[in-house]
């Protein structure tokens, strides 16, 4: 196709009474009622299990957060230029990452003590891991992750917003190639934290269980999420009137693939988790599923493979549905509502678990698991809203635009 | 002499875009018995050409299913009926064991089917082609873009098909014998 076809989309500033301009107020109304009464909850007689949807809430958002750090680094790394049309949707994603170095301050601070039984429990087992599971030691990795995120995150949003305004294109150039080697080194630091953050925070409120995959797992339900999200943030954009035109059927059908793809890999990361450890079956890491195989937990455990695999798998799989966006949409949503289920089934069932889990705590939802999730998505959807509204929707300088505007699948 | 046979028409196209308006005249013009040869994937070219989907997905995702199914099944008839063996102490119908298998003979079955129904689909092995015989098309592999209309098309007329073909933009129009 020749180029001089190609002109650059002029709908890029929200308007103000769109849908996406309202929505930080949303997202702001949800995060004070919802974390505020969770908050209020920890303070008073229901601290443990307030800490425990909290953390939930929290690592399900986060995920999210990283899945569009991880796209970004990829992204750049590859020199990909199909996505440029939605890549500020990315990075306004994970330009929310310094936001969680806050939202984690009540898990290290206020829940630390209900939330991890290592922290004041003890046992043989517990005392070989004892130099790796300290608290200075965690509080010391816990700072290290969460700034290394939030510097990833807003460096690769800024730099791409100051692009914005850049006129010289020698300039241009030189920042997507400083961003590309940034990137690179980014994905090992991205790799190592997010391993290493996984198996902190969520692997070791079981601490005498151990998996060496655990942190692609995490990856993965984060990824997957996130494109989920990203797919429906490009939607909200075309329905509040900003790139009606630049955004087509093309961009979301790679969305859709990717978001089929990643689902296909939750699987496959999963039941190697699953599979090695039902073979082997040594009662250290049998652990995991055994609480999760009663008190309820055990239709969770069998219908995430079902919900969270087959029914999106298969319905995804042709490319009609990808290619529809009410149809993609539906898919996203349930991604979503998948993840949060995912989530929920590392965390939960470890909330009352003493001793390294002899007993199985009941499935038991407590409203103060929705109001924890709505204000984390609150605070999450605010931030995002006002770090979106403050710019154009598209790095309109970048020199990937075009090939982007004119992409195509075969 | 007798005149030459005559398989069809060779059209030599410089760029993709040019070649890709070409392909939109010779599908508005009807014709049926046509193809196109780029050196690279040309984005939109089944468009202009007007080809319709693929069958193809169908066939792997029939052929899949069978291989999906009949890995299940194999596994649980060899391990539950034919050679009933307790591996590990686990259930003589242990699906999580079955799994790997039943997820690769999944990806194997679809995989080989899709490879040798493009092959199959597409015609192939062709040892032999009348463009061969021209000089101009070797550079198809290179940075030259063909049409070439075949003579059984019922729309084909020598004159006014070479007209059609260099109006559209060819450097070169050559009559190929078969």
């Amino acid at each position: 196709m020749s180029h001089s076809e190609i002109k650059k989309p002029e709908d890029i500033q929200i308007p103000p009474s769109s849908f996406l301009a309202k929505l930080p107020m949303l997202g702001g109304i949800l995060a004070v009622a919802g974390l505020g009464a969770t908050l209020a909850a920890a303070f008073g007689a229901h601290k443990a299990r307030a800490m425990f949807s909290y953390l939930w809430a929290f690592e399900t958002v986060l995920a999210i957060a990283l899945g569009g750090l991880g796209w970004l680094l990829i992204d750049h790394t590859v020199r990909a230029g199909w996505g440029v049309v939605v890549r500020r949707f990315v990075e306004t994603t994970a330009a929310t990452l310094p936001v969680f170095a806050l939202l984690w301050l009540p898990i290290g601070f206020l829940g630390f003590h209900e939330l991890y039984p290592w922290s004041h429990e003890t046992d043989p087992i517990l005392l070989k891991k004892t130099w790796f599971l300290s608290p200075g030691f965690w509080y010391a990795r816990s700072f290290l992750y969460l700034a290394v995120w939030g510097a990833l995150g807003w460096f690769l949003y800024s730099t791409s917003v100051k692009g914005d305004t850049l006129t010289d294109e020698a300039a241009r150039e030189r920042t997507v190639h400083l961003v590309r080697k940034v990137c690179a080194a980014g994905i090992f630091l991205y790799g190592v934290t997010l391993s290493f953050g996984a198996i902190d925070w969520l692997m070791s409120l079981q601490p005498h269980w151990y998996s060496t995959i655990f942190g692609v797992y995490y990856f993965t339900a984060g990824i997957l999420a996130f494109f989920a999200f990203v797919t429906l943030m490009s939607m909200a954009a075309q329905a509040s009137g900003v790139l009606k035109t630049a955004i087509t059927t093309e961009h979301f059908h790679d969305l859709g693939k990717f978001m089929f793809g990643y689902t296909i890999f939750w699987a496959y990361i999963a039941f190697s988790q699953f599979v090695l450890i039902w073979y082997a079956n040594i009662p250290e890491e049998t652990e995991f599923f055994m609480v999760r195989m009663e008190g309820g937990w055990q239709y969770i455990s069998l219908g995430l493979p079902i919900a969270h695999f087959f029914v999106p798998f298969l319905f995804m799989l042709s490319r009609q549905i990808k290619r529809n966006n009410s149809l993609l949409a539906a898919a996203a949503v349930w991604t979503l509502v998948m993840h949060c289920v995912d989530i929920y089934w590392l965390v939960m069932p470890n909330y009352g678990a003493h001793g390294g889990g002899e007993h199985a705590p009941h499935l038991a939802p407590s409203y103060l698991d929705f109001t924890a999730l709505l204000g984390m998505f609150g605070v999450f959807l605010a931030v995002y809203g006002v770090l979106l509204n403050r710019n154009k929707v598209v790095p309109i300088n970048d020199p990937r635009l075009a090939e982007s505007l004119a992409h195509e699948n075969y | 002499m007798s005149a030459p046979r005559l398989w069809g028409v060779l059209a030599q196209y410089e760029n993709p875009y040019t070649i890709t308006r070409a392909c939109e005249q010779v599908r508005d013009a009807g014709y049926s018995e046509w193809d196109a040869c780029v050196p690279f994937p040309v984005h939109g070219l089944d468009r202009a050409m007007g080809l319709k989907p693929s069958k193809l997905p169908w066939i792997v995702l029939a052929v899949g299913i069978a291989g999906s199914s009949f890995a299940l099944f194999f596994e649980a008839w060899a391990m539950g009926t034919a050679y009933p063996m307790v591996v590990g102490g686990k259930p003589l119908f242990s699906l999580p064991a079955f799994v790997p298998v039943w997820y690769e003979m999944t990806v194997l079955s679809s995989c080989v089917t899709a490879f040798l129904a493009n092959w199959i689909l597409n015609g192939l092995p062709r040892p032999h082609h009348p463009a061969f015989a021209s000089k101009a098309f070797e550079r198809v592999t290179d940075d030259k873009f063909f049409i070439m209309v075949e003579a059984s098309d019922p729309k084909f007329d020598l004159e006014k098909t070479k007209a059609l073909l260099t109006f559209a933009g060819a450097t070169l129009v050559e009559e190929l014998e078969p």
